[in-house]
């Protein structure tokens, strides 16, 4: 543990501790790099953790006020609620599920592959998959993910029984317990899954990777870390010829501080990116840093998603066990013949009692919903998650009038659903009705989108500054020493989870940054 | 408001009161949670009358016909907690007359059929909104709402489901091992 001076401009300073943030800044650590890890919540811990649901999203979620507009349903049933993201050291590798999929090839090449969709504003990533091979390598022996580097899948529970005989009996090839950062066994110091459930309130056991246990602790024991939680940033600043200078937030006592940095990297989730980056707005910045494109807050994507939860004549018991025990990847390759571009993924997931009245059918209410909720202990759940359209109108912008704390203005989300999604959605919601129909389901039940939890694109890299905010680097194309390290840099949002490809990216960043940084170009 | 020196007298007129009520089903999981058959919840800002319209109306709006109203009264309980807020409290006072209205006449008299009508005659309204909402988190995260539906909470302090069920599923054929391994033994 380090402690640096706030007037040192010898730091890197990593804004944001999860999946991004968490691993750049260790990554740099082990590279000799002082790093200042500025993190907005509180450093809990798997001892501090609580197995229930409402009390850990107390604990763990972002909760500060956003807005919403747009005719998504989440407008409708969480106006204020439009990301289910955490605050808190390690960040939303606190509630990840553990779901740890490569994009596939072609998902680099959407503009290629699909074409001009109308509405959608296409584009290939500026890299390949050959270009990110190594690192996925690096990312998955790092988490630990099963089916990978030797390490076994997890045995699946009462939940993935279900998913896997319906799934079987409509044909479907590729159905197994999944590529998780859960551990089968005990590795790397952590131990292996005791099946708790509750992977979403934080993982008591820490047999699902966090940064918070894993990389953190690590990035700790270089002695080159200073990790300073409950400090909010809210602008970053740059000097005369460009160069982002520091950055300026508001430290537990709410004390406004101003940390000098040599380097800044933005990892707050593709909302509070866009938010800060659109925040530190300067005479020579004025739509916002790095925002010459006007792409900055733009592309907000979120994933296709939705829910089906079939209800049998026997129990299932689907909140023991882990929440994404299982996976169905047939339908994730892109197939037009579907009536949509892209494909999605369909895998496992049970909400305990008190969130799946929450979120089943939000504003539900009357016999329907009660007769639903009288079957949740014979209720199997699956997850429905695939690639959406990035749009340009989907878009996180400053409130015009409400401002939070710190002063900051508060973040809108805009999101309309693209026809693309629509499509994809009622397929698979169809294909989700009909394995769960064929395992035996007395009745199904589909459920709209939760606040998003993959939230990607708002600062989207490009091969050129007309099209985008960053490089393949995630360095942003207007101030050379200012990076953007978290889902925000997704050109597209491909079928898959995406922590996995974070992690990748801020691993091959962290090498970039190093380098440049022996090269004194930063 | 101001504040007066509470006799028993003003105490009552001011109306707070006690739910009293019995467990119907006397062999149910909530029966073995339970010390006693009766239970009571004493009211602090809620008069009786208001408290049982409440539970009625929250029996109406979540019908779990084998669900005790003990459970129900959970509901009861976040409300009442809630108005000690004059607003809330004018807000659930006013919503129960509403209901009288929309009922034409005593709500609480009136057939299931009929207090159903009213119910959804006061969707969309403010009042409709609270007692919905206040359901939602109220009256699934307790623990006898927990024993009525067999969920099993918290379980990592009894060493999760590992060696407790997580896969004792039988009325499916087991999927095979390289959909889904064996349990993975450290050095095996």
């Amino acid at each position: 543990m380090a402690t640096y001076e706030m007037n040192d401009d010898s730091v890197v300073a990593v804004i944001g501790s999860g999946a991004g943030g968490g691993t750049l800044a260790n990554e740099l650590c082990q590279k000799g790099v002082p790093v200042v890890l500025l993190e907005a919540g509180k450093r809990e811990s798997r001892a501090t953790f609580v197995n229930d649901e409402w009390a850990s999203f107390g604990q763990l979620a972002w909760t500060d006020k956003r807005t919403t507009s747009g005719t998504w349903r989440v407008a409708r049933d969480f106006p204020n609620l439009p990301a289910w993201t955490c605050k808190a050291v390690g960040g939303t590798t606190t509630h990840w599920a553990g779901a740890s999929l490569r994009f596939q090839r072609n998902e680099f090449k959407a503009l290629t592959n699909y074409g001009r969709i109308g509405g959608a504003n296409l584009l290939d990533w500026p890299l390949t998959y050959d270009e990110l091979a190594p690192y996925y390598d690096k990312a998955e022996d790092k988490l630990g993910v099963t089916r990978t580097h030797d390490v076994t899948g997890l045995p699946g529970n009462n939940n993935f029984k279900v998913l896997y005989a319906g799934a079987k009996k409509l044909g479907y090839k590729n159905v197994h317990t999944g590529r998780m950062a859960i551990n089968s066994a005990p590795r790397k110091g952590r131990l292996g899954c005791m099946q708790i459930g509750f992977c979403f309130q934080g993982c008591k056991s820490g047999a699902k990777w966090s940064t918070l246990y894993a990389d953190i602790p690590e990035a700790e024991a270089t002695g080159r870390l200073d990790l300073r939680p409950e400090s909010f940033v809210t602008r970053i600043e740059h000097d005369d010829r460009g160069k982002a200078s520091g950055v300026v937030y508001f430290d537990k006592d709410g004390k406004e501080q101003r940390q000098k940095a040599r380097v800044v990297c933005v990892a707050c989730n593709s909302i509070e990116t866009a938010r800060l980056l659109l925040n530190s707005q300067s005479p020579q910045h004025p739509n916002g840093l790095a925002n010459s494109s006007g792409q900055v807050g733009r592309n907000y994507q979120r994933h296709m998603t939705g829910s089906v939860y079939g209800i049998f004549d026997k129990p299932v018991h689907m909140w023991r066990g882990t929440t994404m025990a299982g996976i169905v990847t047939d339908e994730s390759a892109n197939n037009p013949k579907r009536g949509f571009a892209g494909g999605y993924e369909m895998e496992t997931l049970s909400l305990g009692l008190p969130f799946m009245a929450a979120f089943l059918n939000p504003g539900g209410w009357g016999r329907e919903f009660a007769s639903a909720m009288d079957g949740y202990p014979n209720m199997a759940g699956m997850w429905l998650v695939g690639e959406d359209m990035p749009q340009e109108t989907n878009r996180v912008t400053l409130h015009p009038t409400e401002k939070d704390r710190f002063g900051m203005p508060i973040p809108n989300v805009h999101f309309d659903d693209h026809p693309n999604d629509v499509a994809m959605r009622a397929h698979a919601y169809r294909q989700g009705k009909t394995i769960y129909e064929a395992a035996g389901a007395k009745r199904t039940i589909l459920t709209p989108p939760y606040p998003s939890t993959h939230n990607l694109g708002t600062a989207r890299m490009a091969a050129t500054a007309r099209d985008g905010v960053c490089s393949k680097w995630g360095q942003t194309f207007d101030v050379p020493n200012l990076f953007i390290s978290d889902g925000a840099v997704f050109t597209t949002g491909g079928s898959e989870n995406p922590t996995l490809t974070i992690v990748t990216l801020a691993i091959r960043q962290a090498d970039y940054i190093a380098d440049q940084l022996s090269k004194q170009t930063l | 408001m101001q504040p007066t020196s509470p006799s028993r007298r003003e105490f009552l007129k001011q109306g707070s009161g006690v739910l009293i009520g019995a467990l119907v089903f006397s062999s149910g999981p909530i029966a073995l949670l339970a010390p006693s058959k009766v239970w009571a919840l004493e009211l602090s800002a809620l008069d009786e009358a208001t408290g049982r319209a409440l539970l009625r109306f929250a029996r109406h709006l979540y019908p779990h016909d084998t669900m005790e109203d003990a459970v129900y009264a959970m509901v009861v309980k976040a409300l009442d907690k809630g108005a000690a807020d004059p607003g809330e409290k004018k807000l659930l006072v006013d919503g129960v007359a509403a209901l009288d209205r929309a009922a034409g006449g005593d709500w609480m008299a009136k057939s299931p059929d009929r207090q159903l009508v009213a119910v959804k005659a006061l969707e969309g309204t403010p009042f409709f909104g609270k007692v919905r909402g206040t359901c939602v988190t109220a009256l699934y995260d307790n623990p006898l709402a927990y024993a009525h539906f067999g969920y099993e909470g918290s379980s990592w302090e009894k060493g999760g489901y590992l060696q407790r069920g997580f896969n004792d599923l039988k009325w499916l054929p087991d999927p095979p091992a390289n959909a889904s391994p064996p349990l993975a033994r450290p050095g095996a």
